[in-house]
């Protein structure tokens, strides 16, 4: 275990590295990309460029450039080209917001998918399973972006069943809290319920011809226990890997969309701002901050997938990607 | 041995629905097993020999089977049983093993954990008694250090000791009847003698009546009381081990006997076989199905035979129209020797 933990640290920072340096030179090199002309404003004289450039360090070299800019990131000290506002205090705030977008969508999307998966492949074949399967291939087909504004539109704004977007603390108000999460936790899991019930479902048809379920059927066992605890337990060791990695991506403020069309003013937000200003401050840290996420969880997902598959030994140095 | 039966089946036949049609698997197929004997079923692959056994236990059961006939097991009617009472008899009073003990073992509970489980199913015992009674069932099939190896998961486990395991967890619940299929097909030979002496022993020791499912003679020879024959989804000989052996009444048996390898005749230039693939059971051939690979076929083959004593002894059946008189001078290829064909 102690192996395994000083192998994740040590792959962990070479990820982040890897990331920082290609996010930082892809910002560089884009057309348009010099900052300190669109800092300037709609019409500067080269002397404004010149001081903007000195003043911020764009005339360095380009590795002096990125020691800076990764040490300010480091410090705290890293603060927006255009809003001037500090980078890593923007993206606390933003934290909340979006771990509470993605801790209850995962739930959702994973209880739905299962169970959606689980119901399909018990009646697959018949009309309901073909039913569902056209209905979780449309959920997979609509984008978010659509989905969301369309509920945020008839639901929210004709309707007002729901708010029309925005954000309250949980500290605030629990039942306010929920009351506006409803419908950006349900855009954001449509498209993965699809995807989990579809995964799930073709698990559960491999694993129930395995030869051990029908041992466990030969032993006497009830149906209900043969699917739950010889069926399912199998089939859900890939469902674990794929859920641990949407939810980093999710966390690190990869449901861009759904946070934008909620007004929800998460981590996804604050990067869709930044990007759409080529503003590289913001746009860096929050890839950072989801790169660090998708490499923590990945490894609890290695550690969870060691309790779910004896077979798999964490220390052995085959440990799933 | 006494000469009550603990299962009778009566006219078991069995039907999938397929892509290609339906296939008739089993077709009439009606056995006794004696109180405490062996009997083995013995066939090429795809006779019928397998489905017929989990047909009994109910795992052919689906929505593409169709199932007829009547077996009866101790008094209780297993074909007609509905799910709850079939779950409350199988891994009970009757048990199976399987042809893989690779894959029959969930990989991800312990080995222990997977008799326990069994156990709990049938019996009101604790946890720790149940776990108590694993490790003795561990120890009685002979795995070393059974205290220790309960904890096991499977993948620690070689195939010889999971195949120990898997009979361990059928005996757990001290059933009446195992039945086990193709047990040591998939393991080595020298494991295969540990684990037909390990059933053996435990049949004399315990009273346990066994079918036990090969297409191996040289297994059936080492601990069968009786046999039966199949062939095409039907019993086409039975009778005592030693009838089968040395009066075996059907030109299939003959080629079954013919094509084992013996150490102890001269090397003949190469293996016999039966000529000919078993027919396909989409479109089973009229009258005898054994007709189109039989070089002793005639006239009246083109009638399907009955099942009946046809050489005399009333306990020993077969399904060839041949004489018996035809048939001792025909199957004999060399002095001592049976085989299909003369060399």
């Amino acid at each position: 275990m102690a192996r395994f933990v000083v192998r994740r640290l040590f792959s962990m920072l070479l990820v982040l590295f890897a990331v920082s340096v290609l996010t930082f030179l892809i910002f560089n090199v884009i057309p348009n990309g010099d900052p300190a002309v669109r800092m300037a404003g709609k019409q500067p004289n080269e002397e404004q460029i010149e001081a903007i450039r000195k003043e911020w360090g764009f005339d360095e070299n380009i590795v002096v450039q990125y020691g800076t800019t990764m040490e300010k990131l480091f410090t705290g000290d890293m603060i927006s080209y255009f809003t001037q506002l500090d980078v890593v205090d923007e993206i606390i705030k933003g934290i909340p917001r979006t771990l509470s977008l993605a801790v209850g969508a995962a739930i959702i999307w994973m209880a739905f998918g299962v169970g959606l998966g689980l119901y399909t492949a018990m009646r697959a074949g018949k009309v309901s399973d073909t039913f569902l399967t056209v209905l979780a291939l449309i959920g997979i087909s609509m984008p978010v972006f659509w989905i969301g504004a369309l509920m945020n539109h008839y639901l929210g704004f004709e309707l007002g069943i729901f708010p029309n977007g925005g954000y309250v603390e949980f500290t605030e108000n629990p039942a306010d809290w929920f009351y506006h999460l409803i419908l950006p936790w349900t855009a954001l899991s449509i498209l993965f319920i699809g995807v989990y019930s579809r995964v799930l479902r073709s698990n559960v048809l491999d694993t129930i011809n395995e030869d051990y379920v029908r041992t466990a059927r030969a032993k006497g066992l009830s149906e209900r226990r043969v699917l739950i605890k010889h069926v399912l337990r199998n089939s859900l060791i890939p469902v674990v890997t794929l859920w641990g990695l949407d939810f980093a991506v999710v966390i690190g403020g990869g449901a861009i969309l759904t946070e934008t069309v909620f007004n929800l003013q998460g981590v996804g937000q604050y990067a869709a701002d930044a990007i759409g200003q080529l503003d590289v401050p913001p746009i860096l840290a929050v890839t950072m901050f989801g790169a660090f996420f998708v490499v923590v969880v990945n490894a609890f997902v290695d550690i969870a997938y060691a309790a779910l598959d004896p077979r798999i030994r964490l220390e052995s140095g085959s440990s799933a990607a | 041995m006494s000469q009550t039966a603990i299962l009778s089946v009566e006219d078991l036949r069995v039907r999938f629905q397929t892509e290609d049609g339906s296939v008739q698997a089993v077709s009439g197929v009606s056995f006794d097993v004696r109180r405490g004997e062996v009997l083995a079923i013995v066939g090429e692959s795809g006779c019928g020999k397998s489905v017929t056994a989990m047909s009994l236990m109910g795992l052919t059961r689906g929505p593409n089977a169709e199932i007829t006939g009547r077996a009866t097991l101790d008094g209780t009617e297993l074909i007609g049983a509905g799910d709850t009472e079939l779950q409350r008899i199988r891994g009970n009073t009757m048990a199976m093993v399987f042809q893989d003990p690779m894959s029959s073992m969930n990989p991800v509970y312990k080995v222990g954990d997977q008799i326990v489980e069994q156990i709990q199913a049938h019996r009101d015992v604790s946890d720790a008694d149940a776990q108590e009674q694993a490790v003795e069932l561990l120890d009685a099939v002979g795995i070393p250090g059974a205290a220790e190896r309960v904890e096991s998961f499977p993948h620690e486990f070689s195939g010889g000791m999971r195949q120990r395991a898997m009979i361990a967890m059928g005996l757990s619940t001290e059933p009446d009847l195992l039945i086990a299929d193709e047990p040591t097909t998939a393991l080595d030979v020298t494991i295969q003698a540990q684990i037909m002496r390990l059933l053996r022993r435990l049949n004399e020791e315990r009273g346990l009546s066994t079918i036990l499912i090969t297409h191996d003679l040289g297994v059936v020879a080492d601990i069968a009381d009786r046999v039966l024959v199949m062939y095409a989804g039907e019993i086409v000989e039975s009778g005592t081990l030693d009838q089968i052996f040395y009066d075996p009444q059907h030109p299939y048996t003959w080629g079954l006997l013919g094509s084992v390898m013996r150490l102890d005749r001269p090397r003949s230039e190469r293996l016999a076989q039966i000529k000919g693939q078993p027919p396909s059971l989409l479109r089973p051939p009229e009258g005898c199905k054994f007709r189109p690979r039989c070089p002793h076929a005639f006239e009246k083959c083109v009638q399907h035979p009955v099942l009946e004593a046809r050489g005399g002894d009333p306990a020993h059946l077969d399904r060839c129209w041949l004489d018996a008189e035809r048939k001792r001078a025909v199957r004999t290829t060399a002095t001592g020797e049976i085989g299909l064909e003369a060399a």
